[in-house]
């Protein structure tokens, strides 16, 4: 493919950037060897991989299709019976011509920085979520990303998982992207920090979501990689006339977990919801940029991402509405929240605006702050301990967003992964409910 | 008495006694109350009344240990424990149980969750919890006249006061303690829920020994609640104490000729500041 060579010639002319760049600030990726990545052997079965996806799955719901891939590689295509007909989920590498890669790949991620050169250069296979016109697909397809550190003692694996969902007009559906590792028993649970000898691992997947006129997607994208990988993801969408995306985002994992969300309001009337839940305990950096780019009149994108950092964690929210000229009438909302739980536990929050036409309605709130002392001594008056009583306020926190993820498995899912989260922290902590 | 409830675990045979000795504590710099003596038993249902700002929000929360608290002076004990040096959560698994004055909304967190953790808390299993939650609260709401579909809510979150205060009474039953202080349950409230929450308590009184110091500006609550004792708190301390009498006389006279008397004796006794 002459443009992955193109794309390497591109990256090895780029040099990686450093933190002294605003938008890499907070990424500790001056520490960050490139070449102490490489293909490894893989240390699982492929049957035991397919299992472990299918149990991931399941916990999500019921699902009109599975994709299994594996460092990046698709392994299974499983779709069920109840699913249209006309939907076609295929790998661009082995599919036949027609349906092979369509134009458009890659149009919406274009390698906008050294990493998007990088996946450019190493993407292998790319799932290729094909909705046709008037199609309606209830139930979502689950794309499972499993990452397989390799044999004990490997140097690192690095990973370019690639999707393109691609909605034609008047159509609907659903996909969920899961990423987790896979470790000798089975991949960690969602939210565990079980992993204390975390593989180093680099991800840099990229999604795009086309959605035609008239046509509307749900999409929710989970990731519970361990404490040693370093993630570097970019979202981008595109939202026609009439259309509507709801993005919900959950970031769980990762040592280093950058999403950039570039959303494009491109038709009249199109709307987005964008939603993302993001806890860090530990050492864990989360890095999230947003843009809600309206290009036409009476667009309407929401944003409401919030999060929680324990420990030493820390998290950046970074976002922009941008209102391009032309875009008449156009809503926009962006809020973030965010829970600071220990002393040593910091969050950033920027939201911009950048506003070129006149009779718009925007606004941005954030806020950075404690658990309520007010909260939590009305909880241990019950006979609570502190410790519990905060976890409970940080999955009350998370539930109203929980409540509004695009399908309810991923609500559960989000709330099951925080509570276990926040016990896990408990009982690592010796436990001060006694 | 014979406890049959799931929350045998914290009584200790059925008699129980909060003992507050010349109790001084402040807030914010401030020192409120001036040397309390109190105490409550098993199965005595005492009532505080005082004027506004005399200090007996202050006192429930010195009992429970809200932080930003401060005791100056005195002891508190429950069956003999020194409850200041406490955690708040651990004075409540002793049996101590405090419904605020102004319950305030807990976003998320349910009441079923937080019953079931109180519970857990107290040494029943998570599982057990729920199960005998699970009936029990339909029954008490039932007693408290709050709508079920309410227990499905958040902590508060859009109640109204009153309420509120039937949700406050309804926790109170289900983790059945020793001691309860009841901060104006009154407050807010109709008067068919003044008469239902008042009643629940006073069955409580009946059902396990349930102690009670309540506080209110009311005698309507104290007619269902049959006080043992009335106390008097103006200016940070318990100026008269007596029976049910008591508290009649001050809805016909007020709070004017304690306050007159309390001012005196500080100035005689030069602690007014
Ligand atoms: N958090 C606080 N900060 C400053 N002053 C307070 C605070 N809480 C109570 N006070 C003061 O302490 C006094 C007693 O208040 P409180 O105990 O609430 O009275 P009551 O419940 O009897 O009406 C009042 O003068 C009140 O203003
Ligand atoms: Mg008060």
């Amino acid at each position: 493919m002459r443009r992955r060579a193109e794309a390497w010639e591109r990256f090895a002319a780029t040099s990686v950037p450093t933190e002294a760049e605003e938008v890499w600030r907070y990424s500790g990726i001056d520490g960050f060897d490139l070449d102490a990545y490489a293909p490894a052997p893989l240390a699982a079965g492929l049957e035991s991989t397919l299992a472990v996806a299918r149990r991931l799955a399941d916990s999500l719901g019921p699902r009109a299709g599975l994709v299994v891939t594996r460092n990046g590689t698709i392994e299974a295509i499983e779709m069920e019976r109840s699913a249209p007909e006309a939907l076609s989920v295929t790998n661009t590498r082995t599919a036949p011509r027609a349906a092979a890669a369509p134009e458009t790949l890659g149009e919406l991620a274009p390698g906008r920085d050294a990493f998007g050169e990088l996946h450019d250069a190493f993407v292998s296979d790319v799932v290729l979520v094909g909705v046709p016109r008037k199609t309606v697909v209830a139930d979502p397809i689950v794309v499972v990303h499993l990452v397989d550190p390799g044999a004990h003692g490997a140097p690192g694996v690095a990973v370019f998982p690639h999707m393109l969902v691609d909605l034609g007009t008047s159509s609907e559906a659903g996909v969920i992207e899961l990423t987790a590792p896979i470790v000798s028993d089975g991949p960690l649970p969602a939210g565990d920090e079980s992993d204390t000898t975390p593989s180093p691992m680099l991800l840099v997947p990229v999604t795009e979501l086309r959605v035609a006129d008239d046509s509307h997607l749900r999409y929710g994208n989970l990731q519970v990689l361990g404490q040693g990988a370093t993630s570097i993801a970019l979202q981008a969408s595109c939202v026609g006339r009439d259309a509507s995306l709801q993005s919900f985002t959950a970031g769980l994992g990762g040592r280093y977990a950058r999403v950039r969300t570039d959303s494009d309001l491109l038709g009249q009337a199109g709307r987005t919801s964008l939603l993302a839940a993001y806890l860090g305990t530990g050492e864990q950096v989360h890095d999230f940029r947003t843009l809600q780019d309206h290009h036409a009149p009476r667009t309407e994108s929401q944003l409401l991402f919030k999060g929680a950092v324990a420990d030493t964690a820390r998290s950046v929210y970074s976002g922009l509405i941008r209102i391009r000229k032309g875009a008449r009438g156009a809503n926009a909302f962006q809020t973030n929240h965010n829970l600071v739980l220990s002393e040593g536990a910091h969050a950033d929050s920027v939201p911009n605006l950048d506003i070129d036409e006149n009779d718009v309605r925007c606004s941005h709130a954030s806020t950075v702050g404690p658990i309520d002392e007010e909260q939590r001594y009305y909880l241990e008056t019950r006979g609570i301990a502190p410790a519990v009583a905060e976890r409970l306020i940080v999955l009350g926190f998370f539930s109203d967003l929980a409540g509004r993820a695009p399908f309810p498995g991923v609500g559960r899912w989000v709330e099951e992964a925080v509570h276990r989260r926040m016990a896990g922290r408990l009982s690592a902590q010796g436990g001060t409910d006694g | 008495m014979t406890a049959t409830s799931p929350t045998t675990e914290v009584s200790r045979g059925g008699s129980h006694e909060l003992v507050i000795d010349g109790l001084r504590a402040g807030v914010a710099g401030l020192e409120v109350l001036t040397g309390v003596d109190l105490v409550v038993r098993s199965g005595e249902v005492h009532a505080v009344m005082g004027p506004n700002g005399s200090g007996k929000s202050t006192l429930a929360h010195v009992l429970m240990g809200k932080p930003g608290y401060q005791v100056l002076g005195g002891t508190v004990t429950l069956d003999g424990e020194d409850l200041l040096r406490l955690a708040p959560f651990e004075r409540a698994r002793l049996g101590l149980f405090l419904a605020p004055q102004d319950p305030i909304e807990v976003p998320g967190v349910g009441l079923h969750q937080t019953l079931t953790e109180a519970l857990a808390g107290r040494g029943m299993s998570p599982d057990d919890a729920k199960g005998s939650l699970a009936a029990r609260a339909l029954v008490e709401a039932q007693r408290v006249g709050l709508e079920t579909r309410l227990l499905e809510r958040p902590l508060n979150v859009d109640l109204s006061g009153g309420e509120r205060k039937r949700s406050e009474t309804l926790q109170m039953a289900l983790l059945q303690p020793n001691i309860a202080v009841l901060d104006e349950l009154d407050s807010g409230i109709d008067i068919d829920g003044l008469h239902d929450v008042a009643q629940r308590v006073r069955d409580g009184v009946a059902e396990w020994g349930l102690g009670v110091l309540a506080i209110t500006h009311y005698r309507r609550l104290l007619s269902v609640l049959q006080p043992d004792v009335v106390h008097v708190l103006v200016r940070g301390r318990i100026v008269a104490s007596g029976g049910p009498e008591l508290a009649g006389e001050l809805e016909r006279t007020g709070y004017a000729a304690f306050e007159t008397a309390a001012r005196a004796d500080d100035s005689g006794t030069g602690i007014q500041n």
